[in-house]
């Protein structure tokens, strides 16, 4: 252990951890709200919403988060007049702002998927028996089905946070300062290459408690479900 | 200029850049593959064995490199295998330098990651042959290797077929992360075509829909290799 080191980026890594933390809650949750109008588009009837909606999940699910990120942070500069002349350069001059929006749209497309497959996977009796009791289509959706769907939707969801918090350091090579970039500028800095397995060990733990407190999480949302 | 000169072949294009990439992207994931199906194995092996060490360090390995951002892996690989070598070679060899190539760390540390998930994958397909083959090989009397071979491998792609095409996508997407370590993939001669011509939003965009095609390319292949090992075994009704 190099504690010179540590007591020079211990606190900044830690700080890293926090921005890494901000971007992955920023994401999953703007993207769980645009993912449910996805989901539905691919589901629906229409067939110009449906194809919209594939081709939307299509294309993201198909290309690296890292070539999603330049497209929008560099692509962004392109645009520079228009963008100011609305107002919104500000915005998509600053990497945080520009991985946050990256990571929101990339993260609805996998959750898009996540909620329709939970949403087809409720079995169809339910809605049958939900219509023979003269619920309309709304309220067959809003009190039988979505409440099943979304226990459904636990464990892949949970899933998709763990790959968000992965991700999500690709935002260090836009000059974001999140742990990954913290790691890269101390070591860039130091030259010792400790300061990625003190990364590795913080990403780790992140990971497992994400993943021990989610398991938590859905063992209580789903203890009337269960048999024995 | 006119955009699509720009991706042109001829003198002033970037086809032949984006070209150059997009084979050394194909490369990369190709050369992954077995190597990381071979290792993943392994690691499937090792957590089913009835040796607990063994077992514990396949459980330690799957965690560890599920849980690491590929990224970091990357970096970990390439600079951590670069003090490695270093020290190794200074001791058999003392003033000598080396380096690692790009291309192999990138290749070890995305088929470490690709072996970690896969391992959950082929364990998954392991529990869905049933005793019974193994069994009924043993009595005719195949040793455990031709076993292996013969009986439960054949069976075991067409199981773990679905998992393992879809870790085949991720790694696709994951080499773009070896842009990072200056290897010439796809996004790399991307970056460089975006500085020199100014066109970040074309040339990414471009880029994009190279992958899109190399994905689509891959489920058209994916879907062949389904149908052929589903061949005999007719689904029932």
């Amino acid at each position: 252990m190099n504690w010179e080191l540590l007591q020079n980026y211990g606190p900044r890594m830690l700080q890293g951890l926090m921005v890494t933390l901000q971007l992955v809650v920023i994401a999953i949750s703007l993207g769980a709200l645009l993912a449910v109008p996805i989901a539905l588009g691919r589901m629906s009837r229409n067939r110009v919403v449906g194809g919209l909606a594939f081709a939307y999940v299509y294309a993201v699910r198909g290309t690296p988060l890292l070539a999603q990120t330049f497209l929008v942070y560099y692509g962004a500069g392109q645009f520079r007049p228009e963008l100011q002349a609305v107002g919104l350069w500000w915005l998509f001059r600053d990497a945080f702002f520009c991985c946050a929006l990256t990571f929101t749209l990339n993260t609805a497309a996998y959750q898009a998927e996540i909620y329709r497959g939970a949403i087809l996977a409720v079995p169809r009796g339910q809605s049958e028996a939900a219509m023979s009791l003269g619920l309309k289509p709304r309220a067959i959706f809003r009190m039988v089905v979505a409440p099943q769907a979304v226990l459904l939707a636990l464990r892949p969801l949970g899933n998709e946070i763990i790959l968000m918090i992965k991700g999500s350091s690709v935002a260090a090579i836009v000059t974001v300062f999140d742990l990954m970039g913290v790691t890269r500028l101390a070591y860039s800095r130091s030259f010792d290459f400790q300061v990625y397995l003190w990364a590795a060990v913080l990403y780790l733990a992140l990971v497992e408690i994400i993943r021990r407190v989610w398991d938590l999480i859905e063992r209580r949302l789903t203890r009337h479900v269960r048999q024995h | 200029m006119d955009l699509l000169g720009l991706i042109s072949f001829g003198p002033g294009g970037w086809g032949n850049a984006l070209a150059a990439g997009t084979w050394l992207t194909i490369r990369l994931a190709l050369a992954t593959l077995p190597f990381g199906l071979i290792l993943g194995l392994a690691i499937a092996q090792a957590k089913r064995s009835d040796n607990r060490l063994l077992r514990a360090f396949g459980n330690l390995y799957t965690t560890v490199f599920r849980g690491l951002p590929e990224l970091l892996t990357i970096f970990i690989v390439y600079f951590g295998g670069q003090i490695v070598l270093q020290k190794v070679v200074s001791f058999v060899a003392p003033g000598q330098t080396i380096e690692i190539s790009g291309f192999v760390a990138g290749m070890i540390a995305l088929g470490v990651v690709f072996s970690a998930y896969a391992s959950e994958v082929l364990l998954g397909a392991f529990n869905g042959i049933g005793r019974g083959q193994w069994e009924a090989a043993k009595a005719l009397g195949l040793r455990p290797f031709p076993t292996l071979r013969l009986v439960i491998l054949p069976q075991l792609i067409r199981l773990a077929l679905p998992g393992l095409a879809n870790l085949w996508l991720i790694l696709l997407k994951d080499t773009s992360l070896v842009s990072v370590i200056a290897l010439d993939d796809l996004l790399r001669m991307t970056g460089i075509a975006v500085r020199v011509t100014k066109e970040p939003f074309f040339f990414f965009g471009v880029a994009c829909l190279i992958y899109l095609a190399m994905s689509m390319i891959s489920s058209i292949g994916i879907t062949a290799i389904e149908r052929r090992v589903e061949r005999g075994h007719r689904r029932a009704a």
